[in-house]
């Protein structure tokens, strides 16, 4: 994976971002997290209002994988869970610079309501 | 938790690998936290919609991007591409376009309502079945009849038209009231007939064709309610036909109530009703046969001097003739044939690609795709081509859909249609997935199986691999060499029609119809007059050579039979009566359409009806009735009348190139009696050194100066009628030449790809052996000698099934026999010089083996 800054280009690319994809790397960004915990992270910072399915997590992880949005780190126990041998993720400069380009790309779509008053001021 | 386990397998296998442990411990983890019976079920529930979507979603990935693989990859061999898509889209076309034809023909019910409890009736005299009803026994069968809903005739009823601007000539057919609601038929306009129309003397009524109202009328929408003449009696129109209505055929132009003479409606010999039943609810055919069988063995009581030895035959009114029924299996066989050695190419062209790129799999294989990815990667690329194949298959069908529509029988009650619909989309698409899915995946499963692990194996190749193909091959030849004999049989079976002579001389003749009015020319005198007056004008023509009138053209009417008593011959029954083709003519007929007058003379203008009545009478009339050979001024009854033969003429082919004749009598028209309309000459015929075609409008005009009111019907060649004889058998043998063409090209092709590809397995061993000093030209023989060997098994197998294949086909081949040994040994010779070129390029190859880098590279 190389660590050259991406272009922009290759990030609008991979725009705009499904819900699920977002949040994933949202929950990775800073931390390498597994699986299960990338779950619960999303829906601890949703307040549970987002609960992704499993399926639906591998699938985005999988897809993500392929686009060089995020890599594997490394399989190591989870401290939760007694032993138990998990797969981490990383999320790339890729991912990184995607996200971000998403984020903005959905700050610039709610200027658009809020200029029209439908969005609420300050979120 | 097994349960979850077990819906882990809607991933594909490589997937399920990669996170199936991961999934497995996620859900474990959740249903820890979640507690309760009432976290747990919400979980369930959510996972349960989850995993099969994303499941799905994952497969849809895998198959874009195996599409785009795979589109890639056929980009870089474009070849390769446009074979495979070609090879298939043939097998595919020519099938689909086959099944265009059974479906009409054959599966498809016809356009009625409940079309399985229609059924036709015949009268069956002396176990020969299926002839025309007379009125009477007709109306008992319906008075007597328990097993049908309803029971109605019909009749065909040409007549002319008047009132619609020229005058037409139409085919109309008179039916009883309840014909067209037995069929089930709904009017597009207006209504159908009631019982009030059939009656006596009620106001003439008139159905028409919407084909009729668009060409006559130019789609009048006030139609309705116009008044035209047939035949002189006026006719109100009351309502018009959909387009796809057929019935009996779609020549019907027109339906009127049938009107009988008192005679016609009481003579039980005078069959010409048709007979039409639907079923009543829950009565089987059987059933309906038994009762039939039970009033017809009445009927033979009741009038024995009419009915002896008369029964009735119920059959379903969708029947479809031997001869098209022979035609639909010969084309189904070979399309069928075709399709076996298209799929055969396919696999072969699958197989030799994936051994081709066994170095490319590999290591997709190395770098873990695994065998299911690489294999459902081929599996893509199969069903991508034979797809793409099928897409050009159903545009060949289009194509040749038109042209197969002819071959649907007009005789039958539908439309034919050339064009595409769901159901041959429908199958083609079956066809498809069948051929790709055959074809591609057991070269898949080979090649990324146990062909990749066997990659470092080298030379001979196991013994079952080469048997497989020595079969494949044997299959190429067979099916080939079996399209072969049928399309030279049926060819040969032409060619004898075509030479068969009809006893008349056609080229450069015209014939035009001529239909008198019944009504204004009600006497013999009047029709005389007109047919003089025309047939004066018509001679003085420039380029017109001769000018005749006859009541029909041979081969376009075989009917018109009258049975024959020769004064002192013994006749055994009724049903052994010796029988002859009455037809009038005019003087200088025999003349124009160039049959020989053997003896005696023509009939000439001084034949009239007060004068001594005489006939003219054909050879084979004379061999019959006068085997001393001696008939002029000999009598005989025909027709009501004592007849002395003045003349005899050459023997004309009247029921058809493939038909036995009646021996045939001619009578001049100025002694047919007054009532004799049937009979009236119908066709002016005229010989000219011109163009025939270019005569019409001259004609037209005396026509129509002798009676304005007179319509010009069918004006053709009448060499041209005796080529419509063999149009079918010609269709048949274009379609079968093409298909066996076909099939030829395609074996060759496969032939080739499959020896290329022993070559290219065997190229180590070749090499060896070349090293070890093995002679070129001994390889190069090693190499023909096993394809001229597999040739001759395909070859053996291939005339057995054609020669089973011949003798089904025995009905059609005129005479030719099944085992006909010039299109035997043509056909094998075809089959072997297709084989020799298939075998030749591969052999040579290895002539340029370079044993050095063989051995170098291995």
């Amino acid at each position: 994976m190389s660590t050259r800054r991406p272009s922009a280009a290759e990030v609008a690319a991979l725009l705009p971002l499904p819900p699920a994809n977002f949040h994933i790397l949202v929950a990775l960004a800073g931390d390498e997290l597994h699986g299960y915990a990338i779950l619960q992270d999303v829906a601890l910072r949703t307040g549970g209002t987002v609960q992704l399915g499993a399926g639906t997590l591998y699938r985005a992880i999988h897809r993500m994988l392929e686009s060089g949005l995020v890599v594997e780190s490394s399989e190591r126990p989870d401290p939760a869970l007694d032993d138990e041998r998990r797969r981490y993720y990383r999320i790339t400069p890729l991912g990184s610079a995607v996200v971000r380009a998403e984020a903005a790309r959905l700050a610039a779509l709610v200027g658009l309501a809020r200029a029209k008053g439908l969005a609420p001021e300050g979120v | 938790m097994s349960f979850y386990r077990a819906l882990l397998h809607l991933y594909p296998a490589f997937y399920r690998a990669e996170y199936g442990g991961e999934l497995v411990r996620t859900f474990e983890a959740r249903s820890r936290r979640a507690g309760g019976g009432a976290g747990r079920a919400a979980l369930w529930l959510r996972e349960l919609v989850d995993l099969p979507r994303s499941a799905f979603l994952v497969h849809l990935d895998v198959l874009r991007q195996d599409l785009a693989f795979a589109l890639r990859a056929l980009r870089r061999s474009p070849g390769f591409a446009v074979t495979a898509i070609l090879v298939a889209a043939l097998g595919i076309g020519a099938n689909t376009a086959v099944f265009s034809l059974t479906d009409q023909v054959l599966l498809r019910p016809l356009p009625f309502p409940e079309p399985e409890r229609l059924v036709q009736l015949w009268e069956v005299e002396e176990n020969s079945c299926c002839n025309e009803v007379s009125p009477p026994n007709y109306r008992d069968w319906k008075e007597r009849s328990h097993s049908f809903t309803a029971l109605s005739a019909w009749h065909s009823r040409d007549a002319n038209l008047v009132g619609a601007g020229q005058p037409f000539r139409l085919r109309g057919i008179a039916v009883g009231a309840d014909l067209l609601p037995l069929v089930g038929v709904h009017p597009l306009r207006g209504r159908l007939f009631s019982a009030a129309d059939e009656r006596p003397g009620a106001p003439g009524t008139l159905v028409i064709a919407h084909g009729t109202w668009q060409r006559v009328f130019g789609g009048d929408p006030d139609v309705l309610g116009r008044t035209v003449r047939l035949d002189d009696e006026a006719y109100t129109i009351i309502g018009v036909l959909p387009p796809d209505f057929a019935f009996p055929s779609p020549r019907a132009e027109f339906w009127a109530p049938i009107r009988l003479s008192e005679d016609d409606g009481n003579d039980r010999d005078n069959n010409f009703f048709k007979v039409v039943g639907r079923l009543a609810p829950g009565v089987s055919l059987a059933a309906a046969t038994t009762e039939m069988e039970a009033i017809g063995a009445q009927l033979e009581r009741e009038y024995r001097d009419t009915n002896d030895q008369t029964s009735v035959a119920v059959q379903p009114l969708h029947t479809v003739n031997r001869q098209s029924r022979l035609l639909l299996a010969a084309l189904v066989g070979a399309s069928l044939c075709v399709l076996v050695i298209a799929c055969i190419n396919l696999a072969t062209l699958l197989l030799t690609r994936a051994l081709a790129r066994r170095k490319e799999l590999a290591v997709r294989a190395a770098m873990g795709a695994g065998r299911e990815r690489v294999t459902r990667q081929l599996l893509t690329e199969a069903l991508m081509l034979t797809l793409l194949g099928g897409g050009l298959g159903i545009a060949f069908a289009a194509a040749l859909g038109p042209l197969l529509a002819h071959l649907v029988p007009n005789d039958m009650p539908i439309v034919a249609r050339g064009s595409l619909d769901a159901r041959l989309v429908g199958f083609a698409l079956l066809v498809t997935v069948f051929t790709g899915i055959a074809f591609g995946v057991v070269p898949a499963l080979r090649a990324s199986g146990r062909r990749l692990e066997g990659l470092r194996e080298r030379g001979p190749l196991g013994g079952a691999r080469s048997a497989m193909r020595s079969l494949l091959v044997t299959a190429q030849v067979a099916g080939c060499l079996v399209l072969l004999v049928a399309c030279g049989l049926l060819l040969r079976a032409l060619l004898r029609v075509q030479a068969v002579d009809p006893g008349f001389r056609g080229a450069g003749v015209l014939a035009v119809q001529t239909p008198l009015p019944p009504q204004r020319y009600d006497t013999t005198a009047k029709r005389v007059a007109f047919y003089s007056r025309v047939l004066a004008e018509t001679r003085a023509l420039p380029g017109v050579e001769a000018a005749g009138y006859v009541t029909w053209l041979p081969l376009e009417m075989g009917g018109g039979i009258r049975p024959v008593e020769v004064p002192g011959a013994v006749v055994a029954s009724v049903a052994h009566r010796p029988l002859a083709s009455l037809r009038f003519v005019s003087p200088g007929y025999f003349d124009t359409m160039g049959i020989p007058l053997r003896s005696g003379r023509d009939v000439d203008s001084g034949d009239a009806f007060t004068a001594r009545k005489v006939a003219v009478v054909s050879e084979e009339f004379v061999r019959e009735h006068f085997p001393d050979g001696k008939p002029l001024e000999r009598t005989f009854k025909f027709a009501g009348e004592d007849r002395t033969i003045v003349g005899v003429v050459g023997e004309v082919r009247v029921r058809g190139l493939e038909r036995q004749s009646e021996p045939q009598v001619y009578l001049p028209y100025g002694q047919a009696v007054d009532g004799d309309i049937y009979y009236a000459p119908h066709e002016l015929v005229l010989r000219t050194s011109r163009d025939p075609h270019s005569q019409l409008p001259a004609v037209r005009t005396i026509v129509r100066r002798a009676d304005a009111e007179v319509p010009i019907g069918a004006a053709r060649e009448v060499s041209d009628v005796v080529w419509n004889q063999t149009a079918s058998r010609r269709t048949q043998v274009w379609l079968l030449g093409a298909y066996a063409g076909l099939a030829l090209l395609l074996a060759g092709i496969g032939i080739h790809g499959l020896l290329s590809l022993a070559v290219s397995q065997r190229l180590g061993e070749l090499g060896l052996r070349l090293a070890i000093g093995a002679g070129r030209r001994e390889i190069l023989k090693l190499a023909l000698a096993h394809g001229l060997r597999v040739a001759a098994v395909g070859a053996g197998v291939g005339l057995v099934l054609a020669y089973a294949a011949a003798r089904s086909l025995a009905g059609a081949l005129a005479g030719v026999e099944p085992g006909d040994g010039i299109t035997f040994v043509i056909a094998v010779g075809a089959a072997v010089l297709m084989t020799i070129s298939g075998t030749l390029m591969p052999a040579l190859r290895v002539l340029r083996v370079d044993a050095a880098r063989v051995l170098m590279s291995s």
